[in-house]
């Protein structure tokens, strides 16, 4: 037997060193996680070892992105076997800058979760917990092999569950009943798209599959996009799969909440994104109805669900669920300024979404109460609360000098761009839940804060927020505001990774893999 | 051979999602280790079946001699169940804890996180 019966298996060059920061915020996630759940009876020590890893995590993706935004996109492949045999770590600027913002929302809400935490909590693993779903999320956002997604996927759903259920009070139960079903049975339909992807094509690397997917069967690739698109839906809580999100984000403690809301749908979404826009880009124009209709259901549906809502956070909930609608729609609009859209958005989400429920916990923790109807006047007793709120809630909605504000710029761009009539319904639907998420924002802030006639009815003791919680929240307002004032470098960013999604070729460059495949 | 075990995957798919569709979480809970199950197995078969060759190369060679079954698609399945084992293992768990805590093995009846008659939102100020 010759060994030049098999094609070429392996990469033969050597990694340059540069590459490994695409790996390293994973290996110290894992890593940090377990020296964490080894520490966690140790009072505070679990707590610094989190922050210092995610610090690291934090300084690895910014060297990434760096390098990513100088020379373009940056793939690493375990044990150097080409594609299909070895698992590839590739990262583009969204990728890249997904990770970043999702380990500095870890940042905050650790502090803020620290100034939480009861003196007794010491043992139940919050922090390996954290760090396991920022490994996992981290993971899905810088993979590029469609099976490791899943992994990441379910590193990610088990850290989720674990984090939903600690303190264990009938109403977490609950929830995380049914967070925890409807997950499950969304990753195995994702599992079910990639046994037949598999079957199809022969490989899993989204850049393998980029080049191969058109020569299959499109009827069968139509089928598998539809799956997929079913399994991401439900991750991300589009339109008619989102119930499982307003019934679990509000039970467990405002950290852990606001953890979620930050990272996890904004990984389906941006599967989705991936699947659909780079890797399968022909089935996603024959499901492009599909993506319209559901783009426009989740926009319109989503902030009315919040206007009926008197718990502030399940309120908040629909919000988050309205903002998906937004990154589908740039999903149906896949030009520069679409992508572009969507991409920018998620990354406003993230910090926002986050913020969002951080503000909710202080407000629930000066009032003792959850149900916006029995809370109220809190003006008189804290004016700087109701400013991060008004703050944080025009800019969920899309208020001009905040960072919510571009990305839906861009999307209403893109859909005037698109001249036909699924854009101008896209930009109608835009600009409607703008409306609309106003109108669930402002009656929140007015029931809460500006009602005057406020008797409280319950006598329980409340703790009041302390400072770091403030310092916490402040600080990622803060960001917020910023980034929403001086968007150049935020739109650089994003000229570069939707240029890299839109046409994927230095994508897939980035493996070697155009010289050695036909 | 193929087209019978398509057609065990279907039933096992078909199974899974009935049971899925009841409202006892114990049988949810079967219905999803069905549904995991006929996933891998539809994997398994989208990886192509061969009778008699295992995916091993022969001691004192460099190459397997001739044809063997495709290794990736046992790789891909391994991983499978084990993940869909531990979250099996974490959702009985859990199952068995709303069970007791809430007293319900009915997802009806399991109404804590979202009230059943949810109160309207004030019409003023």
């Amino acid at each position: 037997m010759e060994p030049a019966i098999l094609p070429q298996a392996m990469i033969e060059t050597v990694t340059r060193p540069g590459d490994w920061v695409i790996v390293l915020p994973i290996v110290l996630a894992l890593m940090g996680a377990a020296l964490a759940l080894i520490l966690r009876k140790a009072a505070g020590l679990g707590f610094v070892t989190a922050l210092a890893v995610v610090a690291g995590i934090i300084a690895c993706e910014i060297s990434l992105l760096l390098t990513i935004m100088e020379t373009g996109p940056v793939s690493m492949t375990m044990g150097k076997w080409l594609p299909p045999f070895g698992i590839s770590f590739t990262a583009d600027a969204f990728g890249a800058s997904f990770a970043l913002a999702a380990s500095v929302v870890t940042f905050i809400v650790l502090l803020y979760a620290e100034a939480d935490r009861p003196a007794a909590s010491a043992g139940d693993g919050f922090h390996s917990l954290v760090l396991m779903l920022l490994c996992g999320v981290t993971g899905s956002f810088l993979t590029g092999d469609m099976f490791n997604l899943y992994v990441w996927f379910e590193v990610m759903l088990i850290a989720s569950f674990g984090l939903l259920v600690i303190g264990g009070r009938p109403i977490q139960l609950d929830a995380a009943v049914k967070y925890g079903f409807l997950n499950f049975l969304a990753t195995s339909i994702f599992l079910l798209s990639l046994g037949l992807l598999y079957g199809l094509l022969g490989t899993l690397n989204m850049a393998d599959i980029m080049l191969v997917a058109p020569l299959a069967n499109p009827a069968a690739m139509v089928g598998v996009a539809a799956l997929m698109l079913l399994a991401f839906g439900m991750k991300a809580a589009a339109f008619p799969v989102n119930a499982w999100l307003p019934a679990a984000y509000h039970a467990p403690p405002a950290a852990i909440s606001a953890l979620m809301a930050g990272l996890l749908t904004k990984v389906g979404i941006y599967a989705l994104l991936r699947t659909l826009v780079v890797v399968l880009p022909a089935t996603r124009d024959v499901l492009e109805p599909v993506l319209v209709v559901l783009a426009v259901a989740t926009l319109v549906i989503a902030p009315l669900g919040a206007i009926a809502e008197t718990n502030l956070r399940r309120a908040i909930g629909f919000v988050v669920i309205g903002g998906i609608g937004a990154v589908l729609a740039g999903i149906a609009m896949p030009s520069l300024d679409g992508v572009g859209g969507a991409g920018l958005y998620i990354f406003h989400a993230m910090l926002t979404m986050t913020a969002l429920y951080l503000v909710a916990g202080l407000i629930e923790k000066q009032t003792g109460e959850v149900d916006s109807r029995r809370m109220g006047g809190l003006y008189a007793s804290s004016a700087p609360l109701s400013l991060l709120f008004l703050v944080l809630m025009l800019g969920a909605a899309g208020v001009p000098p905040l960072l919510g504000f571009w990305p839906k710029l861009l999307l209403i761009e893109a859909g005037l761009a698109e001249g036909n009539w699924s854009g101008g319904v896209l930009v109608a639907a835009l600009l409607a839940n703008a409306v609309l998420t106003m109108i669930a924002g402002s009656r929140l802030w007015a029931h809460i804060f500006w009602r005057n006639d406020f008797t409280p009815e319950t006598t329980m003791v409340v703790t009041g927020p302390n400072r770091l919680h403030y310092l916490a929240t402040g600080a990622l307002t803060l960001m917020i505001v910023a980034a929403g004032l001086w968007p150049n470098p935020l739109f650089e960013a994003v000229r570069i990774g939707a240029g890299d999604m839109v046409d994927p070729a230095r994508y897939s460059a980035a493996f070697g893999l155009a010289e050695v495949t036909p | 051979m193929d087209y019978v075990i398509a057609a065990l995957v279907g039933c096992f798919v078909a199974m899974g999602i009935y049971m899925l569709l009841s409202r006892s979480l114990i049988r949810m809970l079967l219905g999803m280790v069905v549904l995991g199950n006929g996933v891998n197995l539809l994997i398994f078969t989208a990886g192509r079946l061969m009778r008699d060759v295992a995916p091993i190369v022969p001691k004192g060679l460099e190459q397997p001699a001739g044809p063997i079954a495709n290794p990736l698609p046992q790789a891909l399945i391994l991983t499978a169940i084990v993940i869909g084992f531990a979250m099996f293992c974490f959702l009985l768990v859990l199952a068995y804890r709303a069970y007791q805590t809430l007293d319900a093995d009915n997802t009806d009846t399991m109404r804590v996180a979202e009230p059943e008659h949810a109160p309207q939102p004030p019409l003023s100020y």
